[in-house]
């Protein structure tokens, strides 16, 4: 290992520092119940790792070169345009968990200490270019979210779905495992750029078929995409909701990075025999989604079966395995993001129980209540329609654009209906504001939650009227993945 | 009036956006404050009417090809995308912008005593509306068209939603779901085109032309007799469904009748007057000049269509009790006109084709202005409730004779020459190659006059015999002042409709040239020999 290596993996080192400190904060120099102190300090470490990962990212020279550890880790523009995504999702979340970590009278150190915990395991998921180091990752990411999905110890719905939770994630990591370990048999390698390397000049067979399928699988299972999404329901209901704000957003963007990552690195050029699968795949997602989030009554489960139909649009991106269609799951990936984010906080202020705006019926005339934030939501919902001048539009022009590109025109006009379809349960939402009367119950507007809410309104119609920006930075960081899959490649588009 | 001819005013910007920036400066008022707040809005949309109208004095009628879209503006908008923000007009747009402002005015000044709550939020979304309508019809990017054409949506879903009548729920997102179906699918042909410019699809097989990535209309109409015929076959199917679904042509009209019901009476207006002609226009202004090919395969299906919505939309006129119902249906017959005389492909056809779309937007809006304003002082809008209203709002039913003879093609009014010169255009189209067509849809000229008239016949005439209808005044001064505009159009198209087909006269020219590519060639020449001439030169290129 060359010491200047480290230079690329100073921002997890100060995630990771900073959880242990959380973790230790309580029994050393803080009392366990001071909430404010301990969301300032989670915070302020969230504000050190972002100023880092811009500094070290500037910092490395061979940026978009070669990747450190080994080739195992890599600071390229695609990991730094994540790792900023996660960051800033992270913070809203914190945001988010204000209210509840106040009346829920758990520990909140223990809370952020496990957020960040989470975040350090995504951010060495976007910087993995190696099979073993973007599991580990995973895996950290996802053991701290199993416990996080059960931060409701007393309530039965939340520690059920912390079980669910972590008895069906465990399996699919087994089986992603037991896919890596295929891919190795076949390959001789586990970094990306071998497995290419290698896969230039092995022929199809069944060994590899087996190692791509139990990959995908594992990494369908992730982003909750059709067959592989019963648990997605179940998990985001019971969830304390700030929790499934984190799963739905930070979490799903962050398993949409490493499956962007492996696929166009290191399996491209077995394109044309997995992308039909994806593509199937990505179809049911949309149209099994869409179609159940329909008859939902419950808004968490309903933004979970939204969430799944999500899944299947940025699946598009994949199927696509082009530059645009890469750039089309960052984008969305983003849009999605700042969209889901700003439903989480508006469902937060209809707080009134132990869990938030959970009927759609909590909704009802809310544009009397809290006019600017119905008007807020409807921008929202609007957004992940795919309704322009919002900056859902630009996300599903992109991933559209990557079907048809790469030919894919049944994809595409699923795409686009069920995209219609899932309009009339956003919708449902809207009328529910702005064309029932409403109940007499109480909304809390708290600070953070204005805070998150404004910040995603304003990314939400900033992207939408002036993409260009966003756009640069997301053709920036597929270039330099486009590159190296070329390295090694003969037939990579 | 500098302003217009100054290429650095972007006169067509202003036009479009005033009513935006009206809704946004509306935002700021008290919401009690209703007086203001109607006053405000309506204000803002009479001087968006004011200003656009001398863009019709300073429209050259004369310039052709590129340069016959004019008051352009361009500027980059997503530069990785090639997405400009291009404005431009020619004559039929022009003509549209022109019915939209005014139909905007109205609008607003129609719901002053229609609307009783949330009068805020009401009037902020007509004047977005506005803008999204004006936009659709300016836009020469077919990205910002689609921006545009999505952003009309969502106010008209509210309108329906929450200012509607008992079903309005159901009808708002019948609405909303049908045309979003609709545009997505549109979308899609967008980009099939815009990878056709470009680098072309390669998994299929398509070759592209290598051209700068781009959106632009005028482009398009450059390179669309290029796409290959099975490629213009899909795209056009996709804009069929996007286009269609807005006319709308049978079988894919059933959320008109529901929306238009529904729908408050400036909702209805604006819904009959321009939305439909979002679907008419779509096919003139991309369609059938970007797909010549697909747009002949094609003819014969969709002309069959259009001749079953003329009679089947005609018939089940006939047997409506509702009046809103009534003249909802009227529009699918009417539409259905629109449609025929646009797929006959010839300047006869088309030109009275886009006239017939402002003359539907202003007699089918006079109507659906006219039963609203029976509908407020009545809270009904079923036929059997009245009776012999004649006697009792003379001025009442001038006004809707005058509309709904303007409606059923009589002689001297709009309707007529709009018809007439459809006629004569499916009766002479070579594509068509029959008078029957022509035949069949004159049939729906007679059936409007006869659901027209008896509806006339069973509201006004006849004893006034429910006590109701008794002591219901007559129309008001401002109910006047929204009536009188439309009722002196229908009397001037009537009576000279030259300056009209003036304006349009080259557009349709260059989107006849578009689609059939040797009409204009064939032209001088003597009919036999002529034909087969003409057709090698077609398939040469």
């Amino acid at each position: 290992m060359n010491w200047s290596d480290v230079v690329f993996i100073v921002p997890e080192i100060v995630v990771a520092a900073g959880a242990s400190i959380l973790l230790l904060a309580p029994v050393t120099v803080a009392g366990p119940a001071s909430h404010s102190a301990a969301k300032r300090s989670m915070l302020a470490l969230l504000a050190v790792t972002f100023a880092s990962v811009l500094v070290c990212s500037h910092l490395v020279e061979r940026i978009d070169q070669t990747p450190a550890f080994a080739a195992t880790f890599a600071l390229d523009s695609f990991s730094v345009f994540f790792k900023l995504l996660f960051i800033a999702a992270v913070a809203m979340v914190v945001l988010l968990s204000d209210d509840f970590l106040r009346e829920a009278r758990y520990s909140p150190w223990e809370y952020h200490s496990l957020l960040a915990f989470a975040l350090c395991g995504m951010m060495f998921m976007a910087s993995g270019v190696h099979l073993i180091s973007i599991y580990v990752g995973l895996e950290l990411m996802s053991l701290s979210s199993y416990i996080l999905a059960g931060y409701y110890k007393n309530e039965a719905k939340s520690t059920e779905a912390a079980m669910k939770y972590f008895v069906l994630g465990a399996v699919s990591s087994a089986i992603l495992l037991y896919g890596i370990s295929v891919i190795y048999g076949v390959c001789g390698s586990l970094n990306l750029a071998d497995i290419s390397t290698a896969l230039s000049t092995v022929l199809t067979n069944d060994a590899l078929v087996l190692g791509i399928l139990l990959l995908a699988a594992g990494l369908c299972f992730k982003i909750a995409a059709v067959p592989f999404h019963v648990w997605t329901p179940d998990v985001y209901e019971g969830s304390p909701t700030p929790i499934t704000a984190f799963l739905s957003t930070a979490s799903k963007a962050a398993a949409f990075a490493i499956f962007a990552r492996i696929f166009y690195t290191g399996l491209h050029h077995f394109h044309l025999d997995w992308s039909n699968v994806i593509a199937v795949v990505a179809a049911l997602s949309m149209i099994v989604g869409n179609v159940a989030a329909v008859t939902q009554n419950n808004v968490k489960r309903m933004l979970a079966y939204s969430s799944i139909g999500h899944a299947g649009y940025g699946l598009l991106g994949i199927v696509a395995m082009s530059t645009t269609g890469i750039g089309a799951v960052l984008i969305y990936t983003l849009v999605y993001v700042f969209a889901n984010l700003g439903i989480w906080a508006t469902v937060l202020m209809l707080r009134r129980h132990e869990y938030a705006g959970e009927q759609v019926d909590d909704f009802a005339g809310l544009h009397l209540r809290a006019p600017f934030w119905a008007f807020a939501m409807v921008i929202f919902l609007l957004s992940l329609g795919g309704i322009p001048p919002t900056a859902g539009f630009i996300g599903k022009y992109y991933l559209f654009a990557a079907a048809v590109q790469a030919g894919f025109g049944w994809l595409a006009v699923i795409a686009v209906l069920t995209s219609a379809l899932s309009m009339f349960y956003y919708l449902r939402l809207v009328v529910a504001m702005y064309l029932r009367e409403g109940k007499e119950a109480e909304v809390a507007i708290t600070p953070p939650l204005k805070l998150v809410g404004a910040v995603c309104l304003v990314a939400t119609l900033l992207l939408g009227v002036l993409p260009t920006p966003l756009i640069h930075q997301v053709e920036q960081a597929v270039r330099w993945t486009a590159a190296r899959a070329a390295v090694t490649s003969h037939g990579g588009r | 009036m500098g302003i217009y001819d100054n290429p650095s005013v972007p006169i067509l910007s202003i036009v479009t956006f005033i009513p935006l920036a009206g809704a946004i400066i509306l935002m700021f008022f008290d919401r009690e404050n209703t007086g203001t707040i109607k006053r405000f809005a309506t204000g803002v949309a009479l001087v968006d009417f004011l200003i656009s109208i001398p863009l019709w004095i300073h429209y050259d009628p004369n310039a052709t090809g590129a340069e016959m879209f004019q008051f352009r503006e361009t500027v980059d908008w997503i530069p990785a995308l090639g997405v400009k923000y291009d404005f431009g007009i020619d004559g039929i747009a022009l003509l549209l912008i022109l019915l939209t402002t005014l139909i905007g005015w109205i609008a607003c000044y129609c719901s002053f005593s229609a609307i009783e709550h949330r009068q805020k939020e009401y009037y902020i979304l007509i004047l977005i509306l506005q803008t999204g309508m004006i936009g659709t019809f300016c836009a020469l990017d077919f990205f910002l068209f689609y921006v545009f054409w999505e952003v009309m949506l969502v106010p008209m879903y509210f309108l329906i939603g929450i200012w509607g009548s008992t079903r309005r729920l159901y009808a708002a997102i019948k609405f909303f779901l049908y045309t979003l179906a609709g545009s997505v699918l549109m979308l899609l042909s967008i980009l099939a085109l815009y990878f056709f410019n470009d680098g072309g699809i390669p998994f299929l097989n398509i070759q592209g032309l290598g051209n700068e990535p781009t959106f632009s209309v005028l482009q398009y109409h450059e390179i669309g007799h290029l796409i290959p015929p099975t490629l213009q076959f899909w795209i056009f199917l996709g804009f069929f469904f996007g286009f269609a679904i807005k006319v709308p042509m049978f079988p894919f009209h059933t959320w008109l009748p529901d929306a238009h019901t529904e729908a408050p009476t400036a909702g209805s207006v604006i819904l009959a007057a321009i939305l439909l002609k979002m679907g008419t226009y779509g096919f003139v202004r991309f369609a059938l000049p970007i797909l010549p090919d697909a747009t002949k395969e094609l003819l014969l299906p969709i002309v069959i269509l259009s001749l079953i919505g003329i009679v089947y939309g005609a018939l089940v006129t006939l047997v409506q009790k509702d009046m809103k119902r009534l003249i909802a249906y009227s529009s699918v017959s009417h539409l259905g006109f629109v449609m025929l005389g646009m797929f006959a492909l010839n300047p006869m056809g088309i030109r009275g084709s886009v006239l017939q779309m402002i003359n539907h937007g202003i007699s089918t809006g006079a109507l659906f202005l006219l039963v609203g304003i029976i509908y407020e002082r009545r809270h009904s809008r079923m036929i059997a409730e009245y009776g012999g209203l004649a006697k009792q709002m003379p001025m009442y039913a001038t006004m809707f004779l005058i509309a709904a003879l303007s409606s059923m093609g009589l002689p001297a009014l709009n309707g007529f020459i709009g018809e007439f010169t459809i006629l004569v255009g499916a009766a002479n189209s070579v594509h068509f190659g029959t008078m029957w067509y022509a035949g069949i849809a004159a049939l729906g000229i007679v059936l409007g006059a006869a659901y027209l008239l008896w509806l006339y016949q069973r509201v006004f005439w006849g004893p006034l015999d429910n006590p109701a209808n008794q002591k219901l005044p007559d129309l008001n001064g401002r109910e006047i002042a929204t009536l009188v505009p439309l009722v002196v159009l229908m009397v001037w198209i009537g009576i000279a409709p030259k300056v009209f087909f003036d304006t349009i006269e080259k557009p349709v020219d260059y989107i006849v040239q578009k689609v059939d590519r040797s009409y204009f060639d064939k032209q001088p020449m003597t009919y036999p020999e002529s034909s087969p001439a003409g057709k090698h030169v077609a398939e040469s290129r």
